[in-house]
């Protein structure tokens, strides 16, 4: 029993310098609306319509978005190019691009499916809305560059050698 | 004896500490808060305000404006009265807690830093703060739902069993120092504190402490995976600010008590020649217990009921005779 006392007290004594240790850390927390989020590369957040460098889309109006998706949130209806109104390299166009943020899970399957790479799930994960239509976001706002302030960016390098003793994610850039 | 130094100086320096205690439950709640979370390495509170020092302020406002929901099914009377019979022994315990052997004159009326010095403090102590067990057992019964009863059941019981060998540790240093008033305990530490003479019954007051104000790694009253919030469950808005505050306040007391049992109250370094100096000695003292009690709980997961109860009477209580003993032998030797 008295062997039991010894253990138990010095376990205790074990238990408390760890937590002693970790009161004298810097906090991990990222306070988030103040400061920026850092998401990896892979992060699957809204989706964005991506151009070729001199400006045409590469959005060809296939629907293969659409067929993968798992819950049909898309909704692609092509329109076709014309000599004087020419909006990607091919025949066709996305002449309406819907895709509606309520239903979507984020899975990527678009993206994957996508054969011109026009559609790619970038970093934005604010994605709150005060009226249910503004959920479903449009080829307009699809194409437009979206790089909002709350998201950054970080290195693909895991955060594990940087977990040191003094902790703190923000380190890792 | 005229009125003013019967009624008039202990209303004014009841209320003084009413408030004064009011303000540190306050401020505790933020301290334990913003420790924990650093235990945790979180920030903790840090929106209202600077550091998040308004955030006392913040919950106040919020508990005070949530609408006073009463169950139908509750016996009104004692459910209502639950909260204050918590509330109000955790603050007569400080009547005769001594926080300086300062005192100072004005208009010929001698102010000390204490509401009064009775002759058995320690009875007194020892009987106020059980009265605190009542409220929870009103509470937990009056609100007519199981999981409040048996969370009441529980705390009463643990309550009681803890006192025992928390009266047998103090009652080991009640025999050295002689006297069962608060101030002689704490004159009689002059040259060395009781802790020194006493460890064991120093840790076995501090466990039992912890088990009585239902800290954890004893928070049985609240296991919220078996008994949704223990006696607290059908309370909300400033009824349960109430018990909270009790228990806060408890909690202060404990550790109050621990330093005028234990460590020497107001005395430490220089007290002597400055006592003014006391007063900082005492609340520091009283902070670095509070410090402690908040670790622990960052640091030991819950026990179970059946090894609370019997870590009490079949390990705490022995232990603490067998002390009180060896302490009393001790003394009728040397003493």
């Amino acid at each position: 029993m008295v062997r039991e006392v010894v253990q138990g007290a010095v376990e205790i004594a074990r238990a408390m310098w760890v937590t002693l240790l970790h009161l004298f850390r810097r906090p991990v927390t990222n306070q988030y609306p103040d400061e920026p989020v850092a998401v990896y590369p892979r992060f699957r957040g809204r989706h964005v319509l991506k151009r070729y460098d001199n400006g045409l889309e590469r959005c060809i109006g296939c629907s293969l978005c659409a067929a993968a998706c798992p819950t049909d949130c898309i909704l692609v209806i092509a329109g076709e190019n014309t000599p004087e109104e020419r909006y990607s390299p091919g025949e066709r166009y996305g002449k309406v691009y819907e895709i509606n943020l309520l239903r979507c899970i984020f899975c990527g399957y678009c993206a994957e499916a996508c054969p011109t790479e026009a559609i790619v799930l970038e970093y934005d994960f604010a994605l709150g809305v005060y009226n249910r239509w503004d959920a479903i976001i449009t080829r307009e706002q699809l194409l437009e560059p979206h790089q909002p302030p709350h998201v950054v960016l970080r290195s693909d390098v895991t955060l594990e050698p940087d977990w040191g003793l003094w902790g703190g994610t923000k380190r890792a850039k | 004896m005229d009125w003013i130094a019967w009624v008039l100086i202990p209303l004014v320096k009841a209320l003084v500490l009413l408030v004064l205690l009011l303000t540190a439950f306050a401020y505790l709640s933020y301290v334990e808060r913003k420790l924990v979370a650093r235990f945790h390495v979180r920030y903790g509170p840090n929106r209202a305000g600077p550091f998040g020092l308004l955030q006392p302020l913040a919950d106040a406002l919020k508990m005070l404006f949530k609408e006073e929901i009463i169950p139908r099914h509750v016996d009104k009377l004692s459910y209502l009265a639950a909260p204050a019979m918590v509330v109000v022994p955790a603050l007569l315990v400080w009547a005769v807690i001594p926080i300086s052997n300062l005192s100072f004159r004005v208009f010929g009326y001698e102010i000390t830093f204490y509401l009064t010095d009775l002759n058995v403090g320690l009875l007194y102590v020892l009987a106020v703060a059980e009265l605190g067990t009542y409220g929870i057992v009103v509470g937990g019964w009056s609100s007519n739902n199981k999981y409040a009863l048996l969370g009441a059941l529980r705390t009463s019981s643990q309550m009681l069993s803890y006192t025992l060998p928390m009266g047998v540790a103090l009652l080991s240093m009640v025999t050295i120092a002689g006297s069962f008033s608060l101030l002689d305990i704490v004159n009689a530490q002059r040259g060395l504190w009781f802790v020194v003479l006493q460890p064991l019954g120093f840790l076995i007051y501090f466990i039992a402490g912890l088990a009585e104000t239902n800290r954890s790694p004893f928070d049985l009253p609240e296991t919220e995976n078996e008994l949704v919030a223990g006696f607290t469950t059908e309370y909300g808005g400033m009824k349960f600010a109430l018990f909270y505050m009790g228990e806060y306040i408890n909690m202060i007391t404990i550790s109050a008590l621990a330093t005028t049992f234990f460590l020497g109250g107001w005395w430490g370094p220089f007290a002597a020649q400055l006592p003014i100096l006391g007063i900082f000695y005492f609340v520091l003292k009283v902070a670095v217990m509070i410090f402690v009690i908040i670790w622990v709980r960052a640091s030991l997961p819950r026990v179970r009921y059946d090894q609370l109860m019997r870590f009490c009477w079949k390990f705490l209580l022995p232990l603490a005779l067998v002390n009180l003993m060896v302490t009393a032998t001790a003394v009728a030797i040397w003493g």
